[in-house]
């Protein structure tokens, strides 16, 4: 019998086109995703060098981290407008699709690929951004590169790739009620550090990530960048497969039977061994509140702001007391009592379908407490139509929530939307870093229920005690 | 690309846990179209007060710091996006090579790509580097073809680094001319995948 091989060995060896000693392996790449903020530059390498676009058939672009979300006729950051046109103008030239603002298959990239089925098992996905990670949970091997790997790949459909170890993340036993995907990947992260998946693929495994929809999946593997690994994935599954029936750019009839064959085959052999292993118990996982500015620097919405002297380590202890200065805290301060002054859902982390109605289950028949600002920005323009339809826009903007356009918007505030100096926002994107929603702005990452709830009191509130549970 | 090859120059020391690429490059700055000019944009929010006048306590706005080439700082150095404006502004600004304890990975390939060498040393190393570079103008000589590290007081210290990357280094070649000698290779391989 054959050895028995990880999804993430399988997926490397179905893709080394060249593999030498001493050297990384050349790895074939299966899809290209291009946005307007890490391409033009590797567009301009191409034409200085006279070079094309080897497979613009397995390259598709989309436009998202500084689209407006307000009114997208009207673009007044001319360098914004800048890039979005030079992306057009370079697609056209290349001969790349691209879902520009008035496609509707506009949106955030990582919400797009799956949203469109260009996301499938076994793929090697590439794109300029760290959260391509999210495409692994439908098991592809996907990482974000840099503008040069992104001129490489779009030059030879190939990178050059060291081939990364391999860590199992098992997270046992089943999720509490009101415990959601986005608490699972916070709390992981706060248990084992920012860094402890660096030169490592995650894989997600164990009864908690089965027991996951697609849209959950996404948003564990979204930020296995927040724990150092530049990919993260989850074994496809007849989940998997499900969600991918029907989509546009999957395969349809018969060639989709033959394909969910190949998928099946990817699975993680049973006995296969890993260069790592850590675990979670579902049951000691609540829903998270970030209190610093890295996303390991979380706890339980029933813990505390915690202090330096709790450290185990001076580098722990540095990065306590930096974060505590910049987010104004002291160590005792419960975490229900932090106010905040906006909020932000939205992201490719918890910007989906799944996280919009999560949200107005919380905000109906609610009110935005006095003093906050919140808004909605949806992943992609069909997430958007699909919550029009199903009337949660509504639901939000009755309760003070404004309604947006999809974008990246203040997940990054590349956009006009931003936290201003010193302020305090409760979001449900990826990352809390220093100045990541505004100058001087201080972010508190959490799961779109808890944002919202976040809304309508003003400050942090365990959604576990809210008097209609807004939850199963 | 410009060879590394041996490489002496003055010290510039952050002594700061995560520097994270949005502190490196800040956001605002991202919106160019262009590889080049982004040195002016370094640092940014932790390197100029709000009325635009440089800020007197950052590091690198030190004296001592000025016209430093290589970059000496702490544990997960270049954590957060792949934006690859974070080596170019870094290089654009001068420095060829960056000492720290640890790296981000995405952040640490990305180095190499943009004629930047990155690295790794004992934390001890590091902080000792930092001692001799807070206060006073320090030079060292990094060299990559011996793979080590020097100063003109006894200083010595050894680094690993990925053959593959140091000989790209030491040529200053570009990678995508190594990999489309490799063309038909990539041919055979999509006839047999079909793709
Ligand atoms: S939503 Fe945020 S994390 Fe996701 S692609 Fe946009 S900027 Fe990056």
């Amino acid at each position: 019998m054959t050895q028995p091989k990880t999804i993430i060995e399988k997926i490397w060896e179905n893709h080394t086109v060249l593999s030498e000693p001493g050297k990384p392996d050349l790895l074939y790449v299966d899809l290209q995703m291009v946005h307007e903020v890490t391409s033009p530059q590797a567009f301009e390498g191409l034409r200085i060098s006279g070079r094309k676009v080897r497979r613009p058939d397995l390259t598709f672009a989309t436009m998202d981290h500084n689209v407006p979300t307000e009114n997208r006729a009207s673009i007044t950051d001319a360098i914004a407008k800048k890039q979005m046109e030079t992306l057009s103008s370079n697609c056209k030239e290349f001969g790349i699709e691209v879902a520009d603002l008035d496609s509707p298959n506009n949106g955030i990239v990582h919400i797009i690929g799956p949203e469109l089925g260009l996301t499938q098992p076994g793929k090697t996905i590439v794109c300029g951004d760290s959260h391509t990670s999210t495409h692994g949970a439908f098991g592809a091997l996907a990482f974000g590169i840099g503008t040069s790997e992104v001129e490489h790949a779009l030059a030879t459909q190939t990178l050059w790739q060291s081939k990364p170890k391999t860590m199992e993340v098992r997270v046992n036993g089943r999720l509490a009620p009101g415990v959601t995907a986005k608490d699972i990947i916070l709390a992981i992260i706060a248990k084992y550090g920012v860094d402890f998946g660096t030169g490592h693929v995650l894989e997600y495994t164990g009864e908690a990530i089965s027991g996951l929809t697609m849209e959950e999946r996404m948003t564990i593997c979204n930020m296995s960048i927040e724990a150092g690994a530049r990919a993260g994935l989850i074994s496809p599954d007849q989940v998997t497969f499900d969600y991918l029936e029907g989509r546009e750019k999957v395969p349809s009839g018969e060639a989709f039977t033959q394909k969910v064959k190949e998928w099946q085959e990817l699975a993680t052999d049973e006995g296969a061994e890993y260069d790592a292993v850590v675990e979670i118990d579902s049951s000691e996982i609540e829903p998270m509140v970030t209190w610093g500015t890295n996303p390991s620097q979380g706890v339980g919405v029933k813990g505390v702001v915690p202090s330096p002297t709790e450290a185990n380590s001076s580098v722990d202890r540095k990065a306590i007391e930096q974060s505590l200065e910049y987010m104004d805290l002291e160590p005792g301060t419960k975490i229900t009592d932090i106010s905040i002054q906006h909020v932000f859902i939205g992201s490719c982390t918890n910007a989906r379908i799944s996280d919009l109605r999560a949200a107005a289950k919380v905000a109906e028949g609610r009110k935005v407490a006095d003093g906050v600002r919140a808004m909605v920005v949806p992943g992609s323009q069909k997430v958007k139509l699909q919550a029009e339809k199903e009337g949660l826009d509504k639901i939000f903007t009755e309760a003070g929530f404004d309604w947006r356009e999809s974008g990246c918007s203040m997940c990054l505030s590349m956009n006009p939307d931003f936290v201003p100096e010193g302020e305090r926002c409760a979001s449900t994107s990826n990352r809390n870093f220093e100045g990541r929603q505004g100058k001087g702005a201080r972010t508190h990452l959490v799961s779109p229920a808890m944002a919202a709830a976040a809304a309508v009191n003003g400050k942090f509130v365990d959604i576990r005690n809210l008097k209609e549970p807004a939850f199963k | 690309m410009e060879p590394i090859i041996k490489h002496t120059g003055n010290t510039g020391v952050l002594p700061r846990v995560n520097v994270d690429t949005d502190q490196i490059i800040p956001k605002q700055f991202l919106k160019r179209v262009e590889r080049t000019g982004f040195g002016q944009f370094l640092f940014f929010d932790w390197r100029f007060l709000a009325n635009g006048k440089d800020n007197p306590d950052f590091e690198l706005n030190q004296s001592q710091a000025k016209d430093a080439s290589i970059l000496i700082s702490d544990h997960n150095f270049g954590c957060g996006s792949s934006r690859e404006h974070a080596p170019w502004a870094l290089q654009d600004y001068g420095f060829r090579v960056i000492i720290a304890p640890s790296f981000a990975d995405i952040f640490y390939n990305n180095c190499f790509k943009n004629g930047i060498l990155p690295i790794r040393l004992d934390e001890e190393q590091v902080y000792k580097l930092m001692e001799n570079g807070k206060d006073e103008v320090y030079e060292v000589t990094v060299d990559l073809q011996n793979q080590n590290i020097t100063d003109e007081n006894g200083f010595e210290a050894s680094f690993e680094i990925d053959p593959y990357w140091k000989e790209m280094l030491l040529k200053g070649w570009d990678e995508i001319s190594l990999t489309l000698q490799y063309e038909d290779k990539i041919d055979q391989y999509e006839e047999k995948m079909n793709v």
